[in-house]
């Protein structure tokens, strides 16, 4: 058994978080799957992009990238395939994430590597004061569209269902008991899980609020969703106004992980072997 | 012709096998013990268009592929008009008088035409269109009285055990040709000594590939993009056989972030583009420099700007290389001359990565990732040095930043207990903790910003310290001096002894391979004593010479720049040199 320490992963340093920021609630409810699954902190790597949410590995005491925007997943794939044996999760916002690392995180979930990406939703760009994001809302008023949002919302969780993610779930930071128990059923699974939070920005998003939130979300696990069902998770998807799904989506288990399928660990975990080439007869031949 | 070698010239349209048929050729005369380079001339077209690659083999080192071919194989009627008329005297060329008219009068004297019903003569053995290839190339082993049993020796390596019924068919159809011409009593009686030395032939890429499996490299991200695609190929086929990851990413900004991400992780990563994708991972290479993650990062140059000539060569993404980020971070640019240097330099780029915790740049371009070169062999058992680690024994006294005189801090990676840090892109404090927030502008700020700006940028001057300066090759106290970079040393050193054999004035060359950081001291003394200075480049605006001017204050007398695509022969430098030395 890993000793007490291990499962302490606040690392004292205070979150800069504006009062009420829905971060907070995502920071608790990490710490708290973190703590429930039992994962030594140096067996965790955090990896975040930029944005408010995305300063989020500094307060835990895992290791961590916090690297520049929207590159959340390549870097979180490199690591996990560099070293399998660790834990490896993902967080930022719906801009780094939806938007600018829109590319990445399509392929990062084709890919069904195992691991979990938490993204901060909070509609807004927060940390450049106010810009819509890919999640605004259509006629939302801000900074950047003062005569109201005109694109369409990218829809993180359909996105999500049509690349191939294998564990798709949405939590609400005015809900942390749930929220911590979806961030531990997608680390627990085996293979890519998204947690889409909808977190509020309390300061440049006045429509996304708490109390735009709870009166509309319901949780799926409270219904009898099932959760297998690809059809059924593609409708509550779509799902969207009066009433707004809570918790998970869809699971697909048994589906082999990237890891699974990569030729090269048949050598080993590459941090274990042996540097360079033993007996290049072989290469050399091949090229005479 | 020249004596003790043969420039041999395929030509066609893309899709007719001429790239191959040149490679089956190469590889015949390596295993004739000759020094072979190659270059492939072709076009941003699958099918269609018009090809050609040259094979160079030489009893002595060559090391470019030469000027006018001595033998020509027009596999198409363009082919003929274009090349024909530059058939060098004693050559000869070979046409299907089915196919191709060859205008004989055009033709320098003693150039012999080679009518052979290559097509014809292929059906007995296939019915695909590229045997015919293989009936001349059988012709060129007769006219060149070489081994057929060697040509047969790399068919067979070529197709292997399991295709006998290929092998068959190609070595029938060479001998098909091979003895046309031995019916026809047609030799050009050329003077090559062939012997039994082995050697290997491989691409600059191949080259590059090879170093970093010999260096350990555990994890390899690419997007395909000519000219640097080749190494994604070569180490997706051998690479996990020698526990490598290699991954075809969704772009560049992937490719060098999954490297950044591996490398985090512990393990040697490499990525590879050229200028294009080279662009998008800008932002990447910018951050690693900040985290101080060792990656390394082939470049591979082709004809700029934006996607400009596919492929084809050029020198025209030093500035990219040289300015890649936003403010300054410590880099160290390589750019090997020679398919030796290639596998060299990629085992010294890992070291310095690893060694500096910061990206390395290796800068090839079209001409050398592509062409084939040989090379006596490649020694893999290399140095490998993974740099300064954190002592397992006191993880309370890590710092992952600690600053030092030599700007390297002690690493840690995922999975050590007690070493947890957070790498981060904002400007952070020797344990990592950010100053870029609350912190931001506050006076211990002030001075912790500064503090590890400092120790990031003196990794510069260690670098600096551990790698060679250039190299002064000729004879002393010339005339002239031609100073380049990279991969034009072949046809430099090729004209500089042309010229120099003539005896009436002497030549030598300054070649960097350590491109960055700039040997300020060691070329301020070596040209100091220079009569003249002409620096050899392949862009428009003399990107190497205005970094050594911006680094030393010294600037050339003459400029030579190329940037039409194709590759620096002797002959352009040759004239280049005559018309300088003539107005000075």
């Amino acid at each position: 058994m890993p000793d007490e320490e291990a499962y302490e992963f606040k690392s004292g340093i205070k979150p800069t978080w504006c009062p009420g920021c829905g971060d907070y609630a995502v920071l608790n409810a990490t710490h708290r799957a973190l703590t429930n699954l039992k994962l030594e902190s140096w067996k965790v790597a955090i990896i975040s992009g930029i944005g408010c949410s995305s300063n989020l590995p500094h307060f835990l005491t895992a290791f961590g990238v916090h690297g520049i925007h929207g590159r959340v997943m390549p870097i979180a794939t490199g690591l996990k395939l560099a070293n399998p044996e660790l834990t490896v999760i993902g967080t930022g916002g719906d801009g780094d994430g939806y938007g600018i690392g829109a590319g990445h995180f399509i392929h990062a979930m084709r890919r069904n590597l195992d691991i979990t990406y938490i993204v901060m939703d909070n509609q807004i760009y927060g940390l450049t004061t106010g810009q819509a994001s890919p999640t605004s809302l259509k006629e939302m008023k801000t900074k950047s569209t003062p005569q109201g949002v005109i694109e369409n919302p990218v829809n993180p969780i359909a996105l999500a269902l049509a690349s191939g993610a294998t564990y798709v779930s949405r939590g609400f930071s005015g809900d942390p008991k749930g929220l911590a128990e979806l961030i531990e059923a997608g680390i627990k699974h085996k293979g890519f899980s998204l947690v889409d939070v909808f977190s509020p920005c309390v300061t440049y998003n006045h429509y996304n609020t708490y109390d735009y939130f709870r009166p509309k979300v319901y949780s799926l696990q409270k219904e009898s969703h099932d959760t297998k069902d690809l059809g059924a998770a593609w409708k509550k998807a779509l799902e969207w106004g009066e009433r707004i799904p809570l918790g998970i989506f869809y699971v697909a288990e048994g589906v082999p992980t990237y890891e699974d399928l990569e030729p090269a660990y048949k050598q080993g975990m590459p941090l274990k072997q042996k540097l360079g080439v033993q007996d290049p007869k072989e290469l050399i031949e091949e090229a005479m | 012709m020249k004596k003790g070698e043969v420039s041999f010239r395929i030509g066609g349209a893309a899709g007719d096998g001429v790239a191959s048929s040149a490679e089956t050729f190469a590889r015949a005369c390596t295993r004739s013990g000759l020094y072979v380079t190659t270059y492939s001339f072709y076009q941003s077209v699958i099918r269609g268009g018009h090809v050609w690659t040259q094979v160079r083999a030489s009893e002595s080192p060559v090391q470019c592929h030469g000027e006018d071919p001595d033998i020509l194989i027009c596999l198409n009627q363009d082919t003929a008009d274009i090349h024909a008329k530059n058939v060098t005297d004693g050559g000869a060329i070979i046409v299907d008088p089915n196919a191709v008219k060859m205008e004989k009068s055009g033709l320098k004297k003693g150039v012999t035409p080679v009518e052979i019903p290559l097509l014809e003569l292929s059906r007995t053995y296939s019915t695909a269109q590229i045997m015919k290839n293989t009936v001349a190339l059988g012709a060129v082993v007769g006219l060149l009285d070489m081994d057929f049993d060697v040509f047969v020796s790399v068919v067979k390596s070529q197709f292997g055990t399991k295709k006998q019924d290929v092998i068959d068919a190609n070595v029938g159809a060479a001998k098909a040709g091979h003895d046309f011409v031995a019916k026809a009593n047609l030799s050009l009686q050329h003077p090559v000594k062939y012997t039994k030395d082995r050697r290997m032939l491989v691409t600059g890429n191949e080259a590059i590939a090879m170093g970093a499996l010999a260096s350990g490299v555990k994890f390899h991200s690419q997007y395909p993009m000519t000219p640097s695609s080749s190494i994604l190929h070569y180490l997706a086929a051998h690479g996990p056989k020698y526990g490598v990851i290699v991954k075809q990413s969704e772009d560049e900004l992937a490719s060098i972030n999954l490297a950044i991400g591996a490398g985090f992780g512990g393990v040697r990563a490499m990525t590879a583009t050229s200028g294009g994708g080279f662009s998008l991972m800008v932002e990447g290479l910018g951050m690693a420099g900040m985290l101080e993650v060792p990656v390394v990062v082939v470049l591979a140059q082709r004809g700029g700007p934006s996607t400009g000539l596919p492929t084809k060569t050029e020198q025209g993404d030093l500035n990219l290389a040289l300015g890649a980020g936003q403010g300054d971070w410590p880099r160290a640019i390589i750019a090997p001359r020679n398919p030796q240097e290639c596998f060299d330099l990629t085992v010294r780029a890992f070291n310095l990565a690893d060694a500096y915790q910061t990206p390395i740049i290796l800068m090839s371009d079209l001409v050398l990732s592509e062409s084939y070169g040989t090379v006596d062999t490649f020694d893999f058992n290399v140095p490998i040095d993974r740099g300064m680690m954190a002592d397992e024994s006191k993880p309370e006294s890590f710092k992952r930043y600690l600053v030092t005189e030599s700007g390297v801090s002690p690493r840690a990676i995922p999975g050590q207990k007690g070493f947890q840090y957070i790498a981060g892109s904002d400007e952070h404090m020797e344990d990592g903790t950010l100053i870029s927030d609350v912190l931001a502008g506050l006076p211990d700020s002030l001075k912790e910003r500064v503090k590890m700006h400092d120790k990031r940028m003196r990794k510069l001057k260690s670098m600096l310290k551990e790698t060679p300066g250039p190299e002064l090759w000729g004879p002393e106290g010339a005339d002239l001096t031609l100073i380049s970079w990279g991969s034009t040393q072949g046809p430099l050193r090729e004209a500089i002894s042309r010229v120099n054999s003539e005896g009436k004035i002497k030549v030598n060359s300054l070649e960097y391979s350590y491109v960055f950081p700039f040997h300020a001291d060691e070329t301020k003394g070596i040209l100091k004593g220079a009569k003249l200075k002409m620096a050899i480049e392949g862009n428009y605006t003399g990107q190497f010479a205005r970094l050594l001017r911006a680094e030393t204050g010294i600037d050339m007398d003459y400029h030579m720049h190329k940037y039409d695509g194709e590759p620096f022969e002797p002959r352009h430098i040759v004239s280049k040199i005559k018309e300088v030395i003539k107005h000075a």
